[in-house]
């Protein structure tokens, strides 16, 4: 035995090195492969993907009056804004944010949140946004807060007349999800 | 299990032959009978008994809730109503497992003060306590799930809240949320993959309590005066003596949960689930379970969101390193004068937190919810290391046989 051994030793060790790392990396794989089906099955399915665009008049909401819509099973604001909550959102110089960013999935990415940005140009007055606060996902009230904007009432956020964050635990300002207008009072969400 | 296998010749034949070929009764007779367990246990020590008895009545209370119960989002909260009014007895069940699951925290908060009073944690009994920990993690996920089921409002917005914390993890957050969620919002799929894991929970944590034995029965029980037993003159058999103390002990507290049950069934839950959920309006004032009101005052009283989540989520995981922040070698609180009192500081601090987190974030409990949040982490990161090496405690009796006769001695002169 010993001689066998000892005469195999070298060459015999880095085969098995080899074969071992080989087998538990076919091994990893393997598993993986196994594993993810299982993982990914939690993930929104085919029916819920399918969810995807809904439109919305805009001509019945008068001005200084806000909607709540539906998209993909989530509440959504649409607020008809009066000239002195544009005045207000405009004033406000950027140094003041607590998220300098616009969160306007329409916007090119990263583009600063002045309140223009946050809407569509030319069309000032209708501000729409997920009403999700950005905290923990609580619905905010609107006409509320220390900033004439919007206040969520489960760990006290504040947003402002263009739904920018302004105070509060909520990291960033409320989203502006995709949409585009199809005429002149008609959007598309999605 | 340990050396304690008893060498016991059964009487019954059948018995004695299944024995030789699995050991089973060997086994309940070592560890649940003859099992020798210090003499001055008080009833501070019934609760492990107690929370056994209650995983059970959590385990048969829900299976038979789930013959009833649907657990689809257009279904659920009127099948919960369908128990509540048509099933028979549906209403006895509903409340038994509604109300047990507070009784299950009571008795799980009780069992774990107990263990930081008489120094429980501390070697060699690390695993035992870190088991403990696991568990209490487990039950704490298991009543959350089973809170979403009846599909009330508190149901829907506390998953919404409380699945959103993962939306705090840097860069993969919200794929997180979205893979939790099963969708682009708490709904249909959620509900559905909550009732599955709150049915597989249960057993987890059955598996877990066995490990939990596992690892007491081998040092055995700790005991109020913290000295190991030294011989048997210190321990008494499990059975008739424990087995008898802690029954009386779940009489008496499944008593007190009869009475929750009959007469005040709702007192310890939230009115406005008895509203079916709507994802489009927040109640004004969401709270967790009371169980949980602790914790979500940690959280809220941090300004930053990831960091309110970090700090919520480190108040819990600082249990399971306790064995090592506590430098002092005495083990019971009895012989330990500074700690004894930043023990109970500690448990007013927890009763605070409680009563901020159940109140709004705003104004002076903003103010009171980050001192007892402060206090809290100081409590365990500060004091404990500290004061475990600056006090003198008292002396400690030579053996528990001695302590307890200097008491009868003390009562009889
Ligand atoms: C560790 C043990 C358990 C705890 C702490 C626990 C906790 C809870 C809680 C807090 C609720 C909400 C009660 C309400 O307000 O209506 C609930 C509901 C429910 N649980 Fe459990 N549970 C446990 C074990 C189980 C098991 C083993 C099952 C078996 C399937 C189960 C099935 C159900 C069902 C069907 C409901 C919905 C009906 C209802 O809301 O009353 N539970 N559970
Ligand atoms: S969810 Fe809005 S402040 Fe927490």
């Amino acid at each position: 035995m010993s001689t066998v051994e000892e005469v195999n030793q070298d060459d015999d060790s880095t085969r098995r090195d080899f074969l071992y790392i080989a087998t538990a990396a076919v091994g990893a794989v393997g598993t993986g492969a196994a594993i993810w089906p299982f993982i990914d099955q939690m993930n929104p399915d085919a029916s819920v993907r399918a969810l995807s665009s809904a439109e919305f008049d805009l001509a019945p909401i008068e001005e200084g009056q806000g909607i709540t819509v539906v998209w993909r099973g989530n509440p959504v604001f649409i607020r008809h804004r009066t000239p002195k909550e544009i005045e207000e959102a405009k004033a406000v110089p950027m140094s003041d944010l607590k998220d300098p960013i616009a969160r306007n999935l329409n916007a090119p990415e990263g583009a600063e949140a002045t309140d223009v940005n946050r809407v569509v140009d030319g069309k000032e007055n209708i501000l729409v946004m997920m009403a999700i606060c950005t905290h923990l996902g609580c619905v905010p009230v609107g006409e509320a807060g220390e900033f004439d904007g919007w206040f969520c009432p489960c760990h006290g956020s504040h947003y402002d007349t263009a739904g920018r964050i302004r105070k509060g635990p909520a990291p960033t300002n409320l989203e502006v999800p995709p949409y585009k207008y199809i005429d002149d009072n008609k959007i598309v969400i999605g | 299990m340990s050396g304690h296998s008893t060498n016991y010749e059964f009487k019954n034949p059948a018995v004695k032959w299944l024995d030789s070929r699995l050991p089973i009764f060997s086994l309940m007779k070592g560890q649940a009978m003859d099992f020798p367990t210090p003499k001055n246990l008080n009833y501070w020590w019934t609760f492990g008994g107690i929370l056994a008895i209650m995983l059970v009545i959590q385990l048969i209370s829900g299976i038979v809730l789930a013959m009833h119960y649907t657990p689809t989002a257009d279904l659920a909260f009127n099948s919960v109503e369908h128990i509540m009014r048509d099933v028979n007895y549906g209403w006895l069940l509903r409340y038994m497992h509604a109300n047990g699951a507070s009784m299950f925290f009571i008795a799980v908060y009780i069992h774990i003060f107990r263990g930081m009073y008489y120094g429980s944690y501390k070697e060699p009994r690390e695993v035992l306590w870190m088991i403990g920990v696991f568990i209490f993690i487990a039950m704490m996920a298991t009543a959350f799930m089973g809170y979403v089921l009846p599909w009330g409002q508190m149901s829907f917005w506390g998953a919404k809240v409380i699945t959103n914390l993962f939306s705090a993890i840097p860069f993969v957050g919200d794929s997180v949320v979205t893979w939790l969620w099963g969708g682009f919002n708490v709904a249909d799929p959620t509900l559905n993959r909550f009732f599955s894991l709150h049915y597989l929970l249960p057993f987890v944590l059955a598996a877990l309590v066995f490990l939990h034995i596992w690892a007491l029965h081998i040092p055995g029980n700790n005991n109020p005066t913290g000295v190991e037993p030294k011989s048997g003159a210190d321990t008494i058999p499990f059975h008739p003596y424990y087995t008898m103390k802690d029954l009386y002990a779940i009489v008496v507290f499944l008593m007190v949960m009869a009475a929750f049950m009959f007469f005040a069934p709702n007192y310890m839950g939230h009115a406005d689930n008895y509203i079916p959920a709507n994802p489009l309006v927040t109640p004004t004032h969401i709270v967790p379970e009371w169980y949980f009101l602790p914790f979500y005052a940690i959280l809220r009283s941090v300004p930053d969101k990831l960091l309110g989540v970090i700090a919520m989520f480190s108040s819990l995981l600082i249990l399971l390193v306790l064995p090592w922040l506590d430098s002092s070698k005495v083990r019971s609180g009895k012989y330990r004068p500074m700690f004894k009192w930043m023990f109970w500081i500690f448990v007013f601090d927890c009763l605070v937190l409680g009563v901020v987190g159940g109140n709004p974030a705003e104004g002076h409990w903003l103010i009171i919810g980050r001192i007892a949040t402060f206090y809290y982490f100081l409590h365990f990161i500060i004091l404990l290391p500290l004061v475990g090496l600056m006090e003198k405690p008292k002396p400690l009796p030579a053996s528990i046989s001695e302590d307890v006769l200097a008491k009868s001695d003390a009562k009889s002169s």
